[in-house]
């Protein structure tokens, strides 16, 4: 077995050593904060959308998110129960108000879901549960995982006690939770029946939805209905199968807003600082030992072997810096989801990512230090 | 040359070497001749300078001859690319002024390494190899200690353990006394002389410690680039 020399050298400065495994950590938790919170992002925004009960969504050509829907006329979902394959059409109003958060008795902004409770249009069988519930006038449903200072008001739903607030100066009563979460596009969200959303807003017109969704009969093949659907509607209204739709939410945050550039940004930066990290522990390293590879080429060792030393550290390094550098994201990531109430988690695709992501680094800075290489001249030795 | 190459360890004709380019261009050896016969102990002595210590790495494939006929253990190193040096290098042991050990590895582990360039031994043999030759050079009970725990003579020692382990056939070394008080330089040089015997390996030493002169078949000078 070839003696490790890579590793002995290493350990030999166990400073410099503890450095760059903590610079390691330290940029692989850059990179798994950035891309946690790219990902929450992408994940809390679409969670609602994807809550949707529908294999084909029509929405607004003028729909840019969830927050921005716009509005088409009604008579479309008729229209659309007119194409063979479609079995059911239901309607959702949607719109961001300001209420007063009952605990501390301030403004705060919600998104507020008017839909027939009768109808079953939302995975969330907390809501389906409590669907009579809604059918009391003035009365809606809030969600348990809602960012702000919402813990006094939960707690008190939780003993059963009446909790009221205020929108548009019409006296609402909560009358129960149910969990989503907050997203970077709403806070909190507010479950309604159809009746009491356009109560609540008396400017919104019955005839004009947010959103439409089309259930198909079992079986029934999308595209081909979504294709139907799109020469049978006007141009009023967009026809898109249910994971598509999910999608197009979730391109309004990649590439219309400039979260998800931001962190990517913040990934690629993370990146350089590690390589920046490694660069200057290996080249350090190479440079405190040049008299001594020189002494290696003198005795006949190939500049092969010796970068093949410092490829050893590299991924030495790479390896036990990812180490900490994926326990404490798990941490934080609890901590940050405390705080945002945003859906973040250690994915092993995420892991795998900034795994393959530290290699590159490690390897870079190494292929880069490995210049110093040729300095090791065995002809200045004697 | 022929029947001269066979007995020969080193043959030189007419070697030239020159530093620098252009008007700095400056002249270091001048028409070296030199034989020495496999299984000599030969010093080379001279003021600082003089070139000697240009003239042992050419010899060892450390730099690159320019011009004349430098033989080597039957390679002609003029004109020899790179990988023919580092090929060459492997049959020659070195002994510096410094010791030049690798500070991050035991001496069995340092003395080891020689052998693992070579690639030839099983694991075994190669610890028992580095363990025997350390044991002969008195630092059997200090195979596991880093070199920073060693005094001068002990690193100096496992240095020429590390050289002569590989048992080549030529061992060059340049002032290997010079940062050795004078009883364990010494001792470091009847080390050497006594497993060069044993293996029968020629020794080029280059030196101007006068106390180590008894210990060379043949003295040579180098004056000014030019052996005398």
């Amino acid at each position: 077995m070839r003696t490790p020399l890579g590793w002995l050298q290493l350990r030999h400065d166990r400073g410099r050593f503890l450095v760059a495994i903590a610079g390691i950590a330290f940029a692989d938790l850059l990179m798994f904060m950035q891309l946690g919170f790219q990902a929450a992002l992408y994940d809390s925004n679409t969670r609602l959308d994807r809550a949707f009960r529908g294999d084909v969504v029509l929405i607004s050509p003028k729909a840019l998110n969830l927050q921005n829907l716009s509005t088409f006329p009604r008579r479309r979902l008729l229209q659309a129960l007119d194409v063979p394959g479609v079995v059911d059409a239901q309607g959702l109003y949607i719109r961001t108000v300001n209420w007063r958060n009952p605990q501390t008795l301030r403004s705060a902004t919600v998104q507020v879901l008017g839909f027939d409770p009768d109808a079953d249009v939302l995975r969330l069988p907390e809501v389906q549960a409590q669907a009579d519930r809604l059918k009391l006038p003035d009365t809606v449903l809030f969600d348990r995982g809602a960012r702000g200072r919402y813990g006094e008001v939960i707690a008190r739903l939780d003993r059963g006690e009446p909790v009221t607030s205020e929108i548009e100066r019409r006296t609402i009563a909560v009358g129960g939770l149910f969990r989503l979460g907050a997203s970077f596009g709403a806070d909190a969200t507010l479950m309604a029946s159809d009746q009491t959303f356009l109560r609540m807003f008396p400017r919104a017109k019955a005839g004009s939805i947010s959103v439409g969704l089309l259930t198909l009969a079992p079986g029934e093949p999308v595209a081909p209905v979504v294709q139907a659907l799109r020469r049978h509607l006007p141009d009023d209204v967009q026809v898109l199968s249910h994971a598509d739709y999910v999608q197009f939410e979730e391109n309004y945050w990649r590439v219309a807003s400039p979260v998800g550039f931001i962190f990517g940004l913040g990934t690629a930066m993370a990146f350089v600082v590690g390589v920046v990290i490694v660069y200057q522990v290996l080249s350090t390293d190479v440079n405190a030992h040049l008299q001594e590879y020189a002494t290696f080429k003198a005795m006949g060792f190939r500049q092969r072997y010796l970068l093949l030393v410092v490829v050893e550290q590299a991924l030495i390094l790479a390896a036990l810096g990812f180490i900490p550098g994926v326990l404490m994201p798990v941490w934080l990531y609890a901590v940050a989801a405390k705080a945002t109430s945003l859906p973040i988690a250690m994915t092993l695709g995420r892991a795998t990512t900034v795994f393959v992501l530290t290699l590159v680094m490690c390897l870079a800075s190494g292929a880069i230090a490995t210049r110093r290489l040729q300095a090791a001249d065995p002809a200045e030795l004697f | 040359m022929g029947t001269g190459a066979m007995t020969s360890a080193i043959v030189i004709e007419g070697l030239n070497h020159h530093f620098g380019r252009g008007l700095v261009r400056r002249q270091v050896l001048f028409d070296v001749a030199l034989q020495v016969a496999a299984g000599e102990i030969v010093l080379l002595t001279g003021p600082s300078g003089s070139g000697k210590t240009t003239l042992l790495t050419l010899i060892g494939g450390l730099r690159a001859a320019q011009g004349g006929r430098l033989r080597v253990l039957g390679r002609e190193l003029v004109g020899a690319t790179a990988l023919q040096l580092t090929l060459a290098r492997r049959e020659h042991g070195y002994i510096f002024q410094a010791h030049n050990l690798h500070r991050s590895l035991t001496a069995a582990q340092n003395v080891r390494m020689a052998l693992e360039m070579r690639g030839t031994l099983s694991d075994g043999e190669m610890d028992r190899r580095a363990r025997r030759i350390l044991e002969s050079v008195g630092l059997g009970d200090h195979l596991d200690v880093k070199p920073d725990q060693l005094s001068g003579g002990q690193k100096q020692r496992v240095a020429v353990a590390r050289a002569l382990v590989g048992e080549p056939p030529l061992l060059l070394a340049d002032e290997p006394t010079a940062a050795l008080d004078s009883h364990s330089g010494r001792e470091v040089v009847l080390l050497m002389q006594r497993l060069a015997r044993e293996q029968g390996c020629t020794i080029l030493l280059v030196t101007h410690d006068s106390r180590i002169l008894d210990i060379a078949d043949r003295t040579l000078s180098l004056e000014d680039g030019r052996l005398c």
